[in-house]
């Protein structure tokens, strides 16, 4: 792709901006499907039928993001002007910079880093500089509280995040966000989550590449502030949280930044243990291999993993900030490091 | 001008102007901010010199870690974000004199000195070769930074704990 258009364009600034385009429109679309998705799910939950007038109810999105687009933009007078306004970019930014190295199929991928995931890992910390910032400027309480619990959550589940990802990593024996998905190559079962490729002797792995498996999804969850791990906008304590004060189009940033990691999160567990773009069937359906069906696969595997962020939603109340903790060090962290003992030990013998 | 003089020059703008504003902002917070666009921009830096592992370590430690914790300190200090920081020139003139003075000599070593240029290396691999040297030539400090970490780490445990 970035070759196809370096012949095209030539090798200037037009090719570096054309390139993230189809990720932006992706992510749009993946938005409005997304928030219709978590309505329609949480209302099927609850026994009713959630949204059903505009458009029989599919069309209910586009009104409210139109509704959206016409809403006064409100700042609060007490409210630190340039901060906040800056706070949704930065949050917004550092989201759509992660799916820089997100591999959508064996020909796209915004750039092919030689150390993709870790810089995966350190953009997103990014975003809790806009969080602060947000919840700073606005000058609410409510929005102060939600930042910093935020900011506290999302640190503490970057550890098992980061200790998780090492085990694949280990494995697989690079950062890059192709190789890892290539190695994965020839069927279900020789995805990370299996063991990746190798003899008989890599389903000793099994339970230990499981263990890494939840608690990276756990935490990834936690990660993008989503119930159960909704301390941050707690709506019974803290109204919204960092981004109470927030209205119109500026909400919709912060709103469409949360959708964005919601997919990003789930598509780094689906590239790290299941198979990215792979197909499950590996060459026994050659059509089932090529970059067209590469992207549905890949999205199919990260859309299944954000219907299970909104079935837990729905389902699960939200942790105690103790039990969050508790959680997190208690019983993440240490299984963790024993996810990683084991795998190298593995790995040395 | 190429895109890469481009992007070195943006870069570089964006460095210096917010690094002016973290030392003359009056406003904590806003020296917070600005701190964090002058670490992003350092970063930028070490992508163009392909040192690629440098560039996100910097975003990962310096933005990531040491300033979400600055920003964090600063806010949960009772009203130190309300005080008035002292930004105001004393000695004007002598400071001055010596500003003057040190710019000169530097500009002037700058353009006598005969710059030895080196060839440009692009390492494809920093990443592994990173590696292998912690492991190799650089085990012991590499492994003195684990103690001390361990050691504060420990230390911040023994702070948070309720004494009895």
């Amino acid at each position: 792709m970035e070759q196809f258009l370096i012949d095209t364009f030539g090798d200037n600034i037009l090719t570096y901006i054309i390139m993230p385009v189809p990720v932006l429109i992706f992510l749009s679309l993946f938005a409005l499907g997304a928030v219709l998705a978590e309505r329609k799910v949480s209302a099927y939950m609850q026994d009713r039928y959630g949204p059903n007038r505009v458009g029989k109810g599919i069309l209910q999105t586009l009104a409210d993001m139109i509704k959206l687009f016409q809403k006064e933009d409100i700042t609060p007078a007490k409210a630190d002007k340039l901060l906040y306004n800056l706070a949704p970019f930065i949050v917004f930014t550092a989201t759509f910079m992660g799916y820089a190295v997100i591999p959508f199929c064996s020909l796209y991928i915004g750039a092919d880093l030689n150390i993709g995931i870790f810089y995966f890992l350190a953009i997103t910390s990014l975003s809790i500089v806009g969080i602060l910032i947000a919840g700073w400027a606005s000058n609410n309480k409510y929005s102060l509280f939600g930042a910093m619990r935020a900011v506290a959550q999302i640190i503490s589940y970057e550890i098992p995040t980061a200790l998780a990802i090492l085990i694949v990593v280990m494995i697989a024996g690079t950062l890059s966000m192709q190789e890892i998905v290539e190695l994965q190559g020839g069927g279900i079962l020789n995805w990370f989550i299996f063991g990746g490729p190798g003899g008989a002797t890599k389903y000793i792995l099994l339970p230990f590449l499981f263990a890494a498996f939840m608690v990276l999804y756990i935490s990834t969850l936690a990660e993008t502030n989503r119930t159960p791990f909704d301390i941050p906008e707690a709506e019974s304590e803290l109204v919204a949280g960092f981004h109470t004060e927030y209205s119109g189009m500026k909400f919709a940033m912060f709103f469409f930044a949360e959708y964005g990691q919601m997919f990003a999160v789930s598509a780094i567990v689906a590239t790290l243990f299941l198979g990215g773009w792979q197909s499950p069937f590996g060459e026994l359906i050659p059509v089932l291999n090529t970059p067209v069906a590469q992207i549905i696969w890949f999205i199919l595997k990260g859309c299944i993993f954000v219907f299970v962020q909104m079935w837990l939603r729905w389902t699960l109340p939200r942790l105690r900030v103790d039990q969050l903790m508790i959680l997190c060090w208690k019983y993440l962290i240490p299984v963790s490091f024993i996810n990683l003992f084991a795998v190298g030990l593995y790995i040395v013998l | 001008m190429s895109l890469y003089d481009g992007i070195f020059y943006a870069f570089a703008i964006i460095t210096v102007v917010s690094a002016f504003i973290v030392v003359l902002s009056k406003n904590i917070i806003y020296s917070a901010v600005s701190l964090f666009i002058t670490l992003f921009g350092v970063a930028g830096f070490f992508v163009l010199l392909h040192a690629d592992f440098i560039a996100v370590t910097q975003i990962m430690i310096y933005i990531g870690g040491i300033l979400v914790l600055l920003i964090f300190g600063v806010m949960l200090t009772t009203k130190i974000t309300d005080v008035k920081l002292k930004t105001k020139n004393i000695n004007a003139l002598t400071s001055a004199i010596f500003v003057i003075g040190i710019t000169a000599v530097l500009i002037f070593i700058m353009l006598t000195t005969n710059w030895k240029v080196a060839e440009v290396v692009k390492y494809d691999e920093t990443i592994d070769k990173i590696g292998v040297l912690l492991l190799t030539d650089y085990l012991l400090p590499f492994e003195i930074a684990s103690i001390i970490l361990l050691i504060a780490l420990i230390g911040a445990a023994m702070y948070a704990r309720k004494s009895k």
